[in-house]
């Protein structure tokens, strides 16, 4: 059993040939099956109306289903078994593993079950990032920009190092902070990605030396975008929680407000004094 | 850091009604759980997400959990509707 997500029902077809198997897919309106599992959609509801609607019961002699193990969020498996007399059993996470599971009389080895989060699938997810802060970093750019007009009177490259030390942050926190992620320091997103804002501002100011008060603006505002950044994030992962994403969210964002805000004082004072 | 904050801070197993099907461990995707005397029981609080499969597959309703996504994106954007914390609805997908 699978959702009506494109990429998955393409690989499963992929994996699953040469397999004398039956592929029942939901109507999950397109989402993935771990999505779709979190807001309903592939759900105890849809699995036990699918069965009836292609008339299950008729098309095979059996009384087993395999369900995808991150479907779980969304099916009780008993209640499916009560009201279809399905038995519900979940495989493995990954569509590659169900060849071996299948060999392996439908067990799934503690592997097969265990999410996985390499650099792969940390890289695969910064374009999420790196795509939501577009239009932020155009809103910084238009400002420098704007700012680089009106004291020179004409546009010039000024506007662009203006803007060079934000697009770094923002590269820190969108695509340095996902891959370093296994060895950040702090359990907490937020104060990881400030860790590794102060370092990335402080290998900025030294390369590129700037006075009291610029220095101290382009800081506070590079710490604040990559630790927002990384807390952000916190959606892309598979191992945070909602505990822990209320209780850092409450802290950060004000901090973070209160930092960027301070960093934008330091840098139009510096502007004018 | 691939432990996160509070992690499995609202995970509870009421060992008492558990019937040991072992459908807890079975669906649990961080090895959360492991079977011991036919009973299932927490071995590795600190890398459970709160996903919530473990309680919607629990027959006997031995267990509880706050689930939900962790997602700051989210609940920040609940928030800023004025929406408060409960219950953030994931908009990715």
């Amino acid at each position: 059993m699978t959702a009506n997500y494109k990429l998955t029902v393409d690989v499963l077809r992929r994996e699953l040939g040469g397999q004398h198997v039956w592929l029942l897919v939901l109507n999950t309106k397109g989402v993935n099956v771990w999505c779709a599992a979190g807001k309903g959609t592939f759900g105890t509801a849809e699995v036990v109306q699918r069965i009836q609607a292609v008339g299950l019961r008729a098309l095979v002699d059996h009384r087993r289903l395999i369900l995808p193990q991150l479907s779980a969020t969304g099916v009780a498996a008993h209640e499916v078994k009560r009201l279809t007399g399905f038995e519900m059993q979940y495989g493995p996470i990954l569509a590659r593993d169900i060849p071996a599971y299948l060999a392996n009389r439908l067990k799934a080895t503690p592997e097969m079950r265990r999410i996985q989060f390499g650099w792969k699938d940390r890289l695969v997810l910064a374009p999420i990032e790196l795509v939501g802060a577009a239009k932020p970093a155009l809103a910084i750019f238009a400002i420098i920009a704007i700012v680089d007009l009106i004291s020179h009177g004409r546009p010039t490259l000024g506007a662009l190092r203006g803007f060079a030390p934000y697009l770094a942050a923002i590269l820190a926190g969108g695509l340095v902070a996902p891959l370093l992620l296994p060895w950040l320091p702090f359990r907490s997103f937020a104060l990881a990605g400030a860790a590794l804002g102060v370092v990335v501002a402080t290998a900025w100011l030294w390369l590129l030396p700037a006075g009291l008060l610029e220095g101290a603006g382009l800081a506070l505002v590079m710490v604040a975008i990559v630790s927002f950044m990384m807390l952000t994030f916190t959606g892309s992962t598979t191992f945070t929680t909602l505990s822990g994403v209320k209780l850092e969210t409450r802290y950060a964002v004000p901090a973070l407000a209160s930092t960027a805000g301070a960093g934008v004082l330091c840098s139009l004072l510096a502007l004018w004094v | 850091m691939t432990r996160y904050l509070l992690a499995g801070h609202s995970l509870v197993i009421d060992e008492a009604s558990c019937n040991g099907c072992g459908r807890c461990v079975e669906v649990c995707p961080h090895e959360v759980f492991a079977m011991n005397d036919h009973v299932a029981r927490i071995v590795s609080r600190d890398t459970c997400m709160e996903c919530g499969a473990c309680r919607m597959n629990c027959s006997e309703d031995a267990i509880t959990v706050d689930s939900g996504v962790g997602c700051a994106a989210a609940l920040i954007a609940q928030m800023a509707r004025g929406g408060g914390t409960d219950n953030p609805s994931c908009s990715c997908g």
